[in-house]
């Protein structure tokens, strides 16, 4: 009997079914969970499915890497979601054209503002140079973030933590935040959450509209493009070094 | 179905080669989403619908974009020793900057979206 669940055991953490299926059924727990609170924002369903499955690594004892090795199948079609986005942007890509210098001009300063306070706090805190370099790309999506972070002397796994902490932050509070400042254009919506909090912010625009969603999708893309651009040349002018 | 699969994994794996190869800041995927774009007006106009079955297969990934986030995410248990440490700096930046750059942005974009 020991000897067939200690087999049952190897066979579990050695295949990567159980992690996937747990990851699928994390998923739709928070989504039911979401529609039982009236798709309240913080019912957030990627922040509960995380949260599941983070306790359940932690109760069980199971390191994350060995979850991992099953997860990374939902993982990877991350990649081609990101190329699907062109299609809600070729569908309104009318519109999208005839106000192409407030697009840019919002992302740009929208995506130094996000840059900029989270700087702020932590020399304002006495952070250090690694954990200052670390938050600096918080708001563009993981791989560039991640990759901005290592040429300024921060810690990339670091980035990839507060970047999607900073992305639920944006896709739970961020329309609340949209609603009390009275921004009710749904372009300008979409371009705020995809600018601050990239693919997760565009997974909650998506929900809400398909034009936000189609301006978050292409705000995530054009400020992942200029973060990368900007953000190692102001680092230098103001950091020094 | 398979048309559909296949053409975004070759956006992606362009984008990835082009990406790697000239040393670019971006991402091979958001290369990759261009270059669909990019093919999608070509073919078919700023009017014409994409074909029905990339739009069932985009449709299906974006209605669930959310989940594949899911297991980047949980892999923030990893850095709890890290966030705790300079946990000040880190929610501060993570809390007021997410929140004060969604307002000025959307606010910012609604003023110019108006001229």
């Amino acid at each position: 009997m020991t000897d067939n669940l200690a087999q049952i055991w190897v066979y579990l953490a050695r295949e990567p079914l159980a992690a996937l299926t747990v990851t699928l059924l994390a998923w739709l727990a928070a989504q039911r969970l979401h529609l039982a609170c009236g798709r309240h924002p913080v019912a957030n369903p990627v922040l509960i499915a995380v949260a599941l499955l983070a306790i359940g690594l932690v109760v069980t004892g199971i390191d994350y890497r060995t979850y991992f090795q099953g997860a990374q199948f939902v993982h990877f079609l991350l990649g081609p979601a990101t190329v699907a986005l062109a299609i809600p942007l070729h569908r309104q890509w009318r519109m999208v054209r005839r106000s192409f210098p407030a697009i840019g001009l919002s992302v740009t300063v929208g995506g130094l503002v996000a840059a900029g306070i989270g700087v702020g706090f932590a020399l304002a805190l006495g952070a250090s140079r690694a954990v200052t370099a670390s938050l600096a790309p918080r708001s563009v999506t993981t791989p560039v973030a991640m990759g901005i972070a290592e040429r300024l002397g921060g810690l990339p796994s670091l980035t990839a933590a507060v970047v999607i902490l900073s992305g639920i932050m944006g896709a739970v509070f961020g329309p609340m935040v949209l609603d009390l400042c009275q921004v009710r254009d749904e372009r300008a919506r979409g371009l705020a959450m995809g600018t601050v909090a990239h693919g997760i912010g565009t997974a909650r625009a998506l929900s809400e509209n398909p034009v936000a969603g189609a301006f978050s999708g292409l705000a995530m893309g054009l400020n992942a493009l200029l973060t990368a651009l900007l953000l190692p040349l102001l680092w230098h002018l103001v950091m020094g070094g | 179905m398979i048309n559909a699969i296949t053409a975004l994994l070759v956006c992606q794996l362009t984008g990835e080669l082009v990406s790697r190869g000239l040393g670019l800041p971006v991402p091979g995927p958001v290369l990759g989403m261009v270059l669909l774009f990019v093919v999608l007006l070509v073919r078919y106009g700023e009017d014409g619908p994409a074909p029905d079955n990339l739009n069932t297969v985009a449709g299906t990934l974006l209605n669930h974009l959310g989940l594949l986030f899911v297991p980047a995410g949980v892999g923030v248990v990893l850095y709890i020793p890290v966030l705790v440490q300079a946990w000040a700096p880190i929610s501060l930046a993570i809390v007021v900057g997410t929140l004060v750059g969604v307002a000025v942005t959307g606010w910012l974009a609604a003023l110019l979206l108006r001229l």
